[in-house]
């Protein structure tokens, strides 16, 4: 149980901090259609952590609540991708980052609604027909931007630089992952990481960007081991929680 | 999903009154939100289902059915959310879909094919105001989770879309 409970975690972290991210945008957005588009993707991540964190919580037990998870938790806990707490950077780049997790979400919902564990399968269900939108909306953008004008394209490639390494993280496996596998509650990851990178590819090409070549792949997110930008979003996310405990909205 | 309405008539009558926050022309029963109602001796249970993940409306909508039901004399009340089966526009009712083409939004179009395809030819979505056709869509993403935002080239008139999920 205190696995599965780590697992479901785990799980909601990576929505959990991209969405925190993507509020960041909320009033600041290029154009107004685009706000609202951030600010709508960021609260199905957000509602889905939520659902995966009430869940989590239930496996706990010990009067644990999923404010308790999302909010009172320090920074080595949390096992997020460190893709998802990067920071925002320029629209291209929250709209690249976002590509990347929409990518491999997609996917690997499409297998977790296989999954043995009947709520992980309708939170799976349910989630999936929302990130089919993000997918769409982040491609149908990063087309728009690589294969736009010459400034466009170039901050495109530049910020591809800079996230790439960032990339090869969905697809570590470590220990939980393994026995979750095992007993049929966790997707294999090894069979997804081929339809992500083609799709990548897809709509890399048509937006006539590079994959850079021969880089280091960053990793960490599933140890707790956090980048720099992690404390400073945790500042923000917890400020009510640490300013007053258990207060209550 | 066929939903029986036939048991406990008396309590989907009340739960008609329980308004949609974001679009107060449909009630919860028109969205197909209200999946069951059940007794367990005097304890009455209404299982309902969000329309999308993050919908910030759940909350409000579980206390308002509670508040109705309360006034009509049901003191003990429980409230459960389910997610599966996952919620789908196919379950809002044909009077639902009237009244918000009424209210200006166009209804969902079941004959889109926009669920599965990643990139999907967008499908003409027809104006509430003039029924025309020659209609383009501004953004995938309108001013609540459900909607998408469209624009009518014969009347000029910006709409909202409610998309078909
Ligand atoms: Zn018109």
């Amino acid at each position: 149980m205190e696995q599965k409970f780590q697992y479901v975690q785990r799980l909601a972290d990576a929505p959990l901090i991209l969405g925190q991210r993507l509020c960041e945008w909320c009033g600041h957005g290029p154009i107004l259609e685009q706000d609202i588009a951030l600010s709508n993707i960021a609260l199905d991540l957000l509602g889905l952590a939520r659902n995966l964190l009430q869940y989590a919580a239930e496996l706990k037990g010990e009067g644990i609540s999923e404010d308790d998870l999302a909010f009172s938790r320090p920074e080595k806990e949390y096992q997020n991708f460190l893709l998802c707490e990067l920071e925002n950077g320029h629209w291209g780049k929250t709209i690249l980052r976002q590509f990347f997790f929409d990518s491999f979400h997609y996917f690997f919902l499409n297998e977790l609604k296989n999954s043995k564990d009947d709520r992980l399968k309708a939170i799976a269900e349910k989630s999936l027909k929302e990130v089919t939108y993000h997918l769409r909306f982040s491609s149908e953008w990063v087309i728009r931007l690589g294969d736009g004008t010459e400034e466009s394209h170039a901050k495109m490639q530049e910020a591809l630089n800079e996230i790439w390494p960032f990339t090869g993280e969905f697809f570590q496996v470590d220990e939980l992952d393994l026995l979750m596998e095992k007993q049929g509650v966790a997707p294999n990851l090894n069979s997804i990481q081929k339809s992500v990178q083609q799709r990548v590819a897809e709509i890399l090409t048509q937006a006539t960007l590079e994959i850079p070549e021969g880089t280091w792949m960053q990793k960490g997110g599933k140890s707790g081991v956090h980048t720099e930008a992690m404390g400073f979003l945790l500042a923000e996310m917890q400020f009510m929680q640490r300013a007053y405990p258990n207060m209550q909205w | 999903m066929v939903i029986e309405l036939k048991q406990h008539p008396e309590v989907w009558s009340v739960l008609e009154k329980v308004a949609d926050p974001e679009v107060p022309v449909l009630s919860i029963l028109d969205l197909g939100i209200v999946r069951d109602v059940n007794f367990e001796d005097d304890q009455l249970e209404i299982t309902i289902t969000p329309t999308y993940t993050g919908c910030p409306a759940m909350n409000v909508i579980a206390t308002q059915i509670r508040m109705e039901l309360m006034a009509a004399g049901y003191p003990k009340i429980s409230i459960k959310e389910v997610l599966s089966p996952a919620w789908t526009t196919a379950w809002m009712s044909e009077a639902g879909k009237q009244k918000l083409k009424a209210y200006g939004i166009a209804p969902p179009q079941e004959d889109s094919s926009d669920k599965t395809a990643l990139f999907s030819t967008p499908k003409s979505i027809i104006c509430p105001q003039c029924d025309s056709t020659d209609t383009e869509m501004v953004s995938q993403f309108g001013s609540t989770a459900c909607k998408s935002l469209y624009k009518c080239k014969s009347c000029q008139e910006p709409f909202d879309y409610f998309k078909c999920h």
